[in-house]
């Protein structure tokens, strides 16, 4: 696979949230905004990208039995070290994206590249790897964060678009259900027509 | 080819593995402790800056607490040149919609309210989550205003505020917050006049 | 009666799922039947209430008193896959009928968001049930755990009922599958916010 398809193919191919539907916990939680989703999107990239560094690297000398713990010890590692990062740069984000920064330990997407291509392939194709699907979930999050500020809170990326309220319920939790799904149904649309 | 399982390569390999991983995180936790502190600093100080008077000091460093009904409140002094220009005050209130509501109020040394800030709360999205400034005019309505003689309940429990529209909790949450508020205030300056009146 | 106002809180009002969103992958998957998600609901009860414990224990006398909470997530997650690598073993012992029921399921407890989110929400955030914010004891903590277990087992077994129902219906080609379970899970939570201020 050539390196720039590596990148590519996390957006619309293989889309994380779109085409795998993995990863939608975070994905219901953080995207009450664009900017929340992005900064979300953002951060598993990074976790998503340097967890398959390391697990290529050692993946050779970890034997059969014992290599789903020490990914998960080596992703843990990574995640620990972004939730200090962000604690000490990005206060803000931090604080809004609460619980769902440590979540990303057990983000099915995370461990399931690590299984499915960091173990098996050079460290130059995980970075991409990662660095694509990161990018793909990026997307997403921010897409649908936009929509759902955007009709939750008539703003887009904090800036308001009109002077009246958005219609609640896109901001709370049904509207965080109904918005995705309604997304999915537009995209298998967009789908079976290129196909 | 990855390694044999056996027992002893996987227990090795397992305890390598935490062994580094702990370490690094011990590092990375040591390089980011002073930045983390530096951060929370901030974030307090942007809270005061907002609520009392221009000053010059560092209210943070200077904050002490004062103890009412059994609860310990924190208050920051703003002082400008020396003298105290304003006092701000973490105050809080359990009898939020949704919990714990956390204020800081912001207090001239005459008494009356500079300003508001709402640091935390689990209100409803549209409805009493408006006491939050800029959300709506309901925190507007107190700067300026005295305590002393502008009764701080709902117009509807005898007082002079306006409430938010169908959150009649929440904005009885936000004055009682207010009025534990001023009781702290009124503690502090109790302090100030008797640290005055001993040094003549 | 704080016990009471806690599970009704965790089950109802704050449902993990749907007002919460933790553990909607598995939700997602393993809903089409009623039979397969009530005893996937089951295990989760059992492996979120004793990891809540063992969590809550490994914070307050391991974590704090060392002065190394940062470890937390790392910890956390270690003792949540060797529990349940641990039923796992013990349940192939006692009970090879349940296991085979189980199946596939154990070993994705441990990537259930659910599991991880309130071990780490029960020793991070204060709660205000019933009375003054405060952070859970023990004995509140595992029962908030396994009450956030019954939620999510309570949305599952609703939403496996309505999925079951769905799959005979005249659903159009785009909405099949995920979006109209996407959807159908957005009617629910909106129907369980009405649940809101109950306690």
């Amino acid at each position: 696979m050539s390196k720039l398809s590596l990148l590519t193919k996390g957006i619309i191919k293989e889309n994380p949230t779109f085409v795998l539907v993995l990863g939608m916990c975070p994905t219901l939680g953080t995207t009450t905004s664009a900017f929340n989703g992005f900064g979300m999107g953002l951060a598993t990239l990074f976790v998503l990208t340097l967890s398959n560094v390391l697990i290529s690297l050692v993946a050779k000398q970890v034997p059969d039995k014992v290599r789903i713990p020490v990914y998960i010890v080596l992703i843990a590692a990574v995640v620990t070290v972004l939730q200090l990062l962000m604690q000490a740069f990005t206060p803000a984000l931090y604080a809004t994206l609460g619980i769902f920064i440590p979540l990303i330990v057990v983000n099915c997407i995370v461990l399931g590249r690590a299984e499915a291509y960091a173990s098996k392939n050079s460290v130059i194709d995980s970075t991409m790897d990662g660095i694509g699907i990161g990018l793909g979930f990026t997307l997403s999050l921010t897409v649908v964060g936009t929509i759902r500020e955007l009709l939750g809170s008539a703003s887009i990326f904090g800036i308001k678009l009109m002077d009246a309220d958005g219609m609640l319920v896109f901001v709370l939790a049904p509207g965080a259900f109904i918005v995705l799904g309604y997304i999915m149904v537009l995209f298998n649309k967009l789908k079976s027509r290129i196909s | 080819m990855a390694k044999e399982s056996s027992l002893k390569n996987m227990v090795f390999t397992l305890f390598i593995v935490c062994l580094v991983s702990s370490t690094l995180l011990g590092g990375a936790y040591a390089l980011t402790k002073e930045p983390i502190e530096a951060a929370n600093i901030a974030k307090v100080n942007s809270s005061i800056s907002g609520v009392v008077p221009a000053f010059d000091n560092d209210p943070s460093k200077e904050i002490f607490t004062k103890e009412l009904n059994g609860k310990s409140f924190n208050v920051y002094p703003a002082k400008k040149g020396g003298k105290i220009v304003g006092y701000a005050v973490e105050s809080s209130t359990s009898a939020g919609f949704g919990g714990r509501i956390m204020l800081m109020v912001g207090f001239n040394t005459d008494g009356t309210i500079f300003n508001t800030s709402v640091l935390s709360h689990s209100e409803t999205p549209g409805l009493g989550d408006k006491m939050v400034e800029g959300k709506s005019n309901f925190s507007v309505q107190f700067k300026g205003k005295n305590p002393a003689d502008f009764k701080l309940a709902v117009k509807k429990d005898g007082g002079d505020v306006d409430a938010i529209t169908a959150s009649t909790i929440t904005s009885r949450a936000f004055c009682d917050a207010l009025v534990t508020a001023y009781k702290v205030f009124q503690l502090c300056i109790e302090d100030q006049t008797k640290n005055k009146n001993s040094n003549e | 009666m704080e016990y009471i106002l806690i599970i009704i809180s965790a089950v109802f009002v704050n449902n993990i799922l749907l007002a919460q969103f933790l553990g909607t992958c598995p939700f997602l998957g393993v809903s089409n039947k009623v039979s397969t998600a009530a005893g996937m609901s089951g295990a989760v009860i059992f492996v979120m209430a004793i990891a809540t414990l063992v969590t809550y224990l490994f914070q307050y006398y391991v974590l704090i008193p060392l002065g190394i909470e940062f470890m937390q997530t790392v910890a956390f997650i270690l003792v949540i896959a060797g529990l349940v690598q641990m039923v796992e073993i013990i349940l192939k012992k006692i009970s090879p009928a349940l296991y085979q029921a189980l199946g596939i399921f154990l070993p994705l407890i441990t990537t259930n968001c659910a599991v991880l989110g309130v071990a780490i929400l029960v020793v991070s955030k204060e709660f205000a049930i019933g009375g003054d914010p405060h952070m859970l004891n023990m004995a509140q903590s595992v029962v908030y755990a396994a009450a956030s277990a019954l939620g999510f087992g309570v949305a599952m077994v609703l939403f496996a009922g309505i999925r079951e129902q769905l799959d005979l219906a005249n659903v159009p080609k785009a909405f099949k599958g995920t979006p109209i379970a996407l959807i159908t899970a957005g009617i629910l939570a909106l129907s369980f916010m009405g649940f809101a201020g109950l306690v």
